[in-house]
């Protein structure tokens, strides 16, 4: 079989949502009202001067960008390079996420659009997304694994305070696939008044693409804030956490079509990437369809889905956006994966020496720095994705088992 | 001709085709129920692959769908269980099944077996109009399968007639935006099956989601050559415990 037109500037897929052979929009017909008019309006309603007037000002009196890029002093000593934290975790919400809610629900206003739905793994999407609700006056449900409700118990409670429903997926392995599985259903009932609000540069083009377009604020900060601080707007390394891949798309967006700059994209290895318990998509996967799009996927020889494991409920899904699928296929992104134990130990390990409690998600990317034999005058900007109170539970059952 | 041509030449009004799902209730229950089916008044069996994410169908299929995993049934097995079926069953058979599994036994090696085994038609749908046209539907046609695009009552009319033209054998409209297995205003199912009625489509019409009983079987036959039924039959196999008595039981009811 042939392939797709190849598309090389990473940063635009094709017109019908192709990173290379993977995205596009493998949807039935039931959503293909909701995808169209999205996929010919996204662009024009995003690149209209009100809606980034709106989207920015927002982002910066609300979510309190621009994010610091704070000099870690004693890890980089530590380490033997010069490392960088994007502080995505000091964002109103706790996490890169509401960059994205805040995107779409400013585009699903102007859809003309009265309720939202989303999915959640670790919760931090759906707080953000029943953040922007509340913000906006908007119904707000959001789908959860129900083994992700009990392990993210404080983000449940958050969200319900915020005014949403949080409706708990049974289906499967009960975790963020499935959540987005029932999303995506509840989406087909109900096409005419809402809009999903993917958290993820997952699902049918154009979501992969849009998101990845709100995340990039990310990677345009990191440019300013670098050049002031290095004379260079250029790291040699950019290292971020992958699940689905968003705040990775956003540190990486404005980079990838920079080549000396290495994008290090670091997914979730479970027990180990052999044990059978593990969710590093690129390294267990094979081409594949799922939620609505073309990518990497972990899956039986028969094309049946496989349950994935991650400690970190934001990790714990057997896909990974079109985008990353590109970067690892094509060898522009650098993958790599760290293990349950590598996460926890480095959740403690940076807040003993920065004085910042990372999420179970972001300290993945943390754990793979001893491994990168940087050289002192590499510059590595490691994206802190989220803040760890969400993973007090987990951390707390740690210490406990330390003494 | 294919066989679903030459079904709709002989008989235009009141065809029921019916789903069931490969390898439910047991992994080699399938042409026994196949069989079953037939033999009770079924014009078109729809036979659906089980897969894990099912993004198009309700919680009864997917369940089914389960349940056949859960018994081990794959499109290899789902291949050899059929290889005899043209011994016993005369009906149009399409399958109904997700791209994914489809694409890991390979393409077009899956369409050249379907035909091979006797299927007549393939209903994919998370196969869209844009990668049907560039990539696979030249495989589709090649092999000699016919292939059932959806629509719904949000399909654009000019989207629709591209839909019917580029499928063969039915066109299958779903009643209204929803996962199957709900129920439906059919007030306006009507509607919308009354314009289609108008559009003067090439390719018969069957309806599809929420038919479940003789009442919203008769009520879509007014507007369309027919109906398909899935999740009602389903659920009945599920209750059941014999398949002849269950399917004998429900196909009698709607067609009475």
């Amino acid at each position: 079989m042939h392939s797709f037109n190849k598309s090389i500037n990473y940063q635009d897929p094709s017109a019908e949502g192709y990173y290379g052979d993977f995205g596009g929009a493998y949807i039935p017909e039931m959503l293909y009202g909701n995808v169209e008019t999205l996929k010919t309006q996204y662009l024009q309603i995003m690149q209209d001067p009100e809606f980034q007037r709106e989207f920015h000002a927002l982002l910066k009196d609300y979510v309190g960008r621009p994010t610091p890029l704070f000099y870690a002093e004693r890890l980089s000593k530590e380490i033997g390079t010069q490392i960088y934290l994007k502080r995505e975790d000091l964002c109103h919400t706790g996490a890169h996420k509401i960059n994205n809610t805040i995107g779409q629900i400013l585009l699903a206003h102007r859809l003309g659009k009265t309720k939202i739905i989303a999915e959640t793994g670790a919760g931090q999407h759906g707080v953000a997304t029943a953040t922007v609700c509340a913000l906006k006056g908007l119904e707000c449900v959001v789908y959860m694994g129900e083994k992700d409700i009990e392990r993210q118990a404080p983000n449940v409670a958050r969200m319900k305070m915020l005014g949403a429903k949080v409706v708990p997926a049974t289906s499967g392995s009960k975790t963020l696939k499935d959540a987005t599985n029932e999303a995506i259903r509840a989406w087909i009932n109900e096409p005419n008044e809402t809009h999903y609000i993917i958290g993820s540069v997952v699902g049918p083009h154009p979501y992969p693409d849009m998101v990845a377009r709100f995340q990039s604020v990310i990677s345009d900060e990191i440019r300013k804030q670098l050049k002031e601080k290095t004379g260079s707007e250029l790291p040699t390394h950019v290292v971020a956490c992958v699940g689905g891949g968003s705040n990775a798309a956003g540190a990486f967006y404005h980079f990838l079509n920079e080549e000396t700059v290495d994008l290090v994209a670091v997914e979730a290895a479970g027990h180990g990437v052999n044990s059978g318990m593990s969710a590093a998509t690129t390294q267990l996967g094979k081409p594949g369809i799922l939620h609505g799009s073309k990518s990497i996927l972990m899956q039986t020889e028969d094309g049946q889905v496989v349950e994935p494991h991650s400690i970190s409920a934001g990790l714990d899904y057997p896909g990974i956006g079109p985008l990353h699928a590109f970067l690892y296929e094509s060898k522009r992104g650098t993958f790599t994966s760290a293990t349950d134990e590598e996460a926890l130990q480095w959740a403690f390990h940076l807040s003993e020496i920065e004085g910042i409690i990372p999420a179970l998600e972001t300290a993945h990317a943390f754990a793979i720095l001893p491994k990168m034999n940087f050289k002192p005058n590499d510059v590595v900007v490691v994206c802190l994705s989220g803040r760890g109170d969400k993973d007090l539970a987990t951390y707390m059952q740690v210490m406990d088992m330390k003494k | 001709m294919s066989r679903l041509s030459e079904l709709f030449k002989k008989q235009n009004q009141r065809v029921l085709n019916v789903y069931c799902t490969a390898g439910f209730p047991q992994l080699n229950s399938t042409l026994q129920v196949m069989e079953s089916l037939q033999a009770n008044g079924a014009n078109i069996i729809e036979l659906g692959m089980p897969y894990s994410d099912p993004l198009a169908d309700g919680e009864v299929i997917q369940s089914s769908g389960n349940v056949a995993l859960a018994n081990g049934m794959t499109i290899e097995t789902l291949f050899e269980q059929l290889a005899i079926m043209r011994n016993t069953i005369h009906i149009p058979v399409v399958l109904m099944g997700y791209m994914n599994p489809i694409l890991q036994y390979g393409f077009e090696a899956f369409c050249k077996k379907a035909k091979a085994v006797g299927v007549d038609g393939l209903i994919l749908p998370d196969l869209p109009l844009f990668e049907f046209e560039h990539l696979y539907g030249k495989t589709i046609k090649e092999n000699g399968l016919d292939f059932i695009f959806l629509v719904t009552p949000e399909t654009p009319e000019e989207r629709l007639r591209k839909l019917d033209t580029l499928s063969t054998g039915f066109l299958y409209a779903v009643s209204s935006s929803a996962t199957t297995g709900k129920d439906k205003d059919f007030s306006k199912v009507a509607l919308y099956l009354q314009k289609l009625q108008s559009l003067k489509l090439k390719n018969p019409v069957l309806v599809g989601f929420g038919i479940k009983d003789k009442e919203t079987f008769d009520a879509v036959c007014t507007y369309s050559n027919g109906a398909i039924i899935g999740s009602a039959y389903i659920n009945a196999l599920s209750k059941g415990t014999d398949v002849n008595d269950t399917t004998a039981q429900f196909l009698k009811a709607v067609l009475s």
